[in-house]
């Protein structure tokens, strides 16, 4: 039984605005099985002591003070723009996700 | 079928989303500044722009600013949460995501009493979260300045990153017809805890207070309908007229056999209805998982203990205080809290005017022209210092109650201070005897048959007298005075 369907890469496909064609489809969906599938072997071994990790570091509350530091000037910001317009980042117009 | 007929049939529920934008100096995640206003994009670094390799610190200020509005809401805060990842796709974040916090909030299940017409109504709190607020997007290239039409759009990271607080409430069933007023009495007060904070201006013209407003209708014992979401709600007036718009909306279609769909709606400021937005049909996926370049929040219990010791005084306690000091009646004390008017008669006060004195402005004159212009009342274009000001000129004897309500009125046309527009629109109340007694001479001269009546004793008759005086000198001198000296001048007082 594979861990993820042509159906679930294709949806991911559009969340992150992937054009992929049939034939990546199919060979995704399978690279992605192995990957889920060795994940899944990980998820065998973990005991119920053993809580889920998202972070390698065991460190808390790293903070800093609510002090300004100096910010890019407009041009550096907008130095890596594929364009621009009066000071800000122009791009194409996005459809479908707001009103 | 009229909103009462609505709701003696069906039953709303309505639920609350408000965002906050807190007043820390710098941004949730990195140093740059949040000053309102800057030229765009001159507020950004590599962390908020998410340009290659830059990593975000969290900002202590924003940590303890959410705890504290968590305590003031009562709500239990978290030992040890993380943040979380919303991936997106829309150029309003350059990270194609949003730093927020899913399952772990940060603040959990508290509650805040509300009340209306001398009832007090508890709205649950659900969660308060941390997360950051998005850059401002333009959409040009259209006719309408809407995304329809529009070739192009301009994004100013300058917001992007700021942090952001958001308040969840639970479902509230059960309030009946009472629903739109509890929900502005809700908004209001939540604003007013905030406030009271010191951690945001709490400004909803301005966008530093936004709220989003869930409306459900089911009939009575059936379970709770289909919910939509009006978004766009940018005022408290807005919230009330939000939520019954929809009321009234869903019962028409389901009075109709329809059915009511999830989906986000637009308010509309203008018309005061809501209008369809985005299509919940895509359903959003936003694949929430840790934020692995944030490490864990866990909060010391001492120092949540300690700002649970330094929460300031609660605005429904200050509230009962100043109605104590101000010597006015519950109900009374309502209205100024409904009309959002405690800071602003609290602030006249302190600049000098009397406690009635400050409440009949802003209660009468003030408030009528916040609802004629539609505005709330701290945005009618009057200042507590001005009105102050106002009532100081009164007081002296300079303006009378006709006069001074001209001059508000130019005051909030922006004339300037109530000074300024006293000697530009020339409304100073005549005290000058001298110009008084010509100008009743002249009146006496100019109706010989009228005088000789009243010197015959008919002193009913010095009312057309003190008519024309109060015309020749436009309306500016007291009338009673006047009278006075009228009936003085012609030998019968």
């Amino acid at each position: 039984m594979a861990a993820i369907s042509r159906e679930e890469v294709a949806h991911l496909a559009r969340l992150s605005r992937l054009a992929v064609t049939e034939q990546e489809l199919d060979r995704f969906a399978g690279q992605l099985d192995v990957i889920l599938q060795s994940v899944a072997r990980v998820g065998e071994v973990a005991a119920e002591d053993i809580p889920p990790t998202s972070h390698s570091v065991p460190l808390t509350n790293v903070y800093r003070d609510d002090v300004p530091t100096p910010s890019l000037t407009q041009d550096e910001a907008l130095s890596g723009a594929p364009d621009a317009f009066e000071g800000r980042f122009r791009v194409p117009r996005i459809l479908d996700e707001e009103d | 079928m009229t909103y009462d007929e609505i709701l003696t049939k069906y039953e709303p529920v309505i639920g609350l989303e408000t965002h906050v934008e807190l007043g820390t100096r710098t941004k949730m995640f990195c140093g740059c500044k949040t000053d309102f206003g800057a030229e765009p994009n001159t507020q950004v670094c590599p962390v908020c722009l998410a340009l290659p390799g830059a990593l975000p610190v969290a900002n202590r200020a924003g940590i303890e600013a959410t705890i504290r509005i968590g305590l003031a809401l009562n709500c239990d805060i978290a030992e040890w949460c993380r943040m979380a990842r919303k991936n997106y796709f829309y150029p309003d974040m350059p990270k194609n995501f949003q730093t927020s916090q899913y399952d772990e909030p940060l603040c959990t299940d508290g509650y805040v009493d509300v009340t209306v017409n001398g009832t007090e109504y508890r709205i649950g709190i659900e969660r308060v979260h941390l997360e950051e607020d998005t850059g401002k997007t333009l959409h040009v290239g259209g006719a309408t300045g809407r995304i329809h039409g529009a070739t192009e759009s301009l994004v100013d990271y300058n917001r992007a990153g700021i942090p952001l607080v958001e308040i969840v409430t639970k479902p509230v069933p059960g309030l009946g017809a009472l629903a739109p007023e509890i929900a502005k009495a809700y908004v209001a007060e939540l604003r007013d805890i905030v406030r009271s904070l010191g951690v945001s201006d709490v400004r909803m013209e301005q966008g530093s207070m936004r709220c989003d407003v869930n409306t459900s209708l089911n009939l009575p014992g059936e379970e709770w309908g289909t919910r939509t979401e009006t978004k766009n709600v940018n005022s408290l007036r807005s919230v009330e007229r939000a939520v019954r718009s929809e009321i009234i909306r869903q019962a028409a279609i389901l009075d109709d056999g329809g059915k009511i769909f999830q989906e986000t709606r637009h308010f509309q400021e203008t018309t005061g209805d809501t209008r369809p937005g985005r299509s919940k049909e895509t359903a959003t996926d936003y694949r929430y998982f840790p934020e692995p370049d944030l490490v864990p929040i866990a909060p010391d219990p001492a120092w949540v203990a300690s700002l649970r010791e330094s929460l300031p005084e609660k605005p429904s306690v200050k509230r009962a205080r100043l109605r104590e000091d101000w010597g006015i009646s519950e109900v009374d004390m309502q209205s100024v809290t409904n009309a959002g008017a405690v800071e602003l008669i609290e602030e006249t006060i302190a600049a000098g005017a009397s406690p009635a004195g400050a409440r009949k402005w802003w209660m009468g004159e003030l408030a009528r022209r916040a609802n004629e212009l539609d505005v709330d009342l701290a945005e009618v274009g009057a200042t507590p210092a001005q009105v102050a000001a106002l009532q100081k000129l009164v007081d002296a004897g300079k303006l009378n109650d006709k006069l001074a309500r001209q001059v508000l009125e130019g005051v909030v046309a922006g004339e300037g201070d109530p000074a300024d527009v006293m000697a530009a629109r020339g409304l100073e109340v005549v005290n000058d005897t001298g110009a008084l007694t010509k100008a009743v001479d002249d009146a006496i001269a100019a109706n010989p048959e009228i005088a000789a009546k009243i010197r015959d004793g008919k002193v009913a008759a010095a009312g057309a007298l003190v008519g024309a005086v109060m015309k020749t000198t436009r309306g500016q001198a007291d009338a009673k005075a006047v009278r006075e000296l009228l009936l003085e001048r012609l030998g019968v007082s």
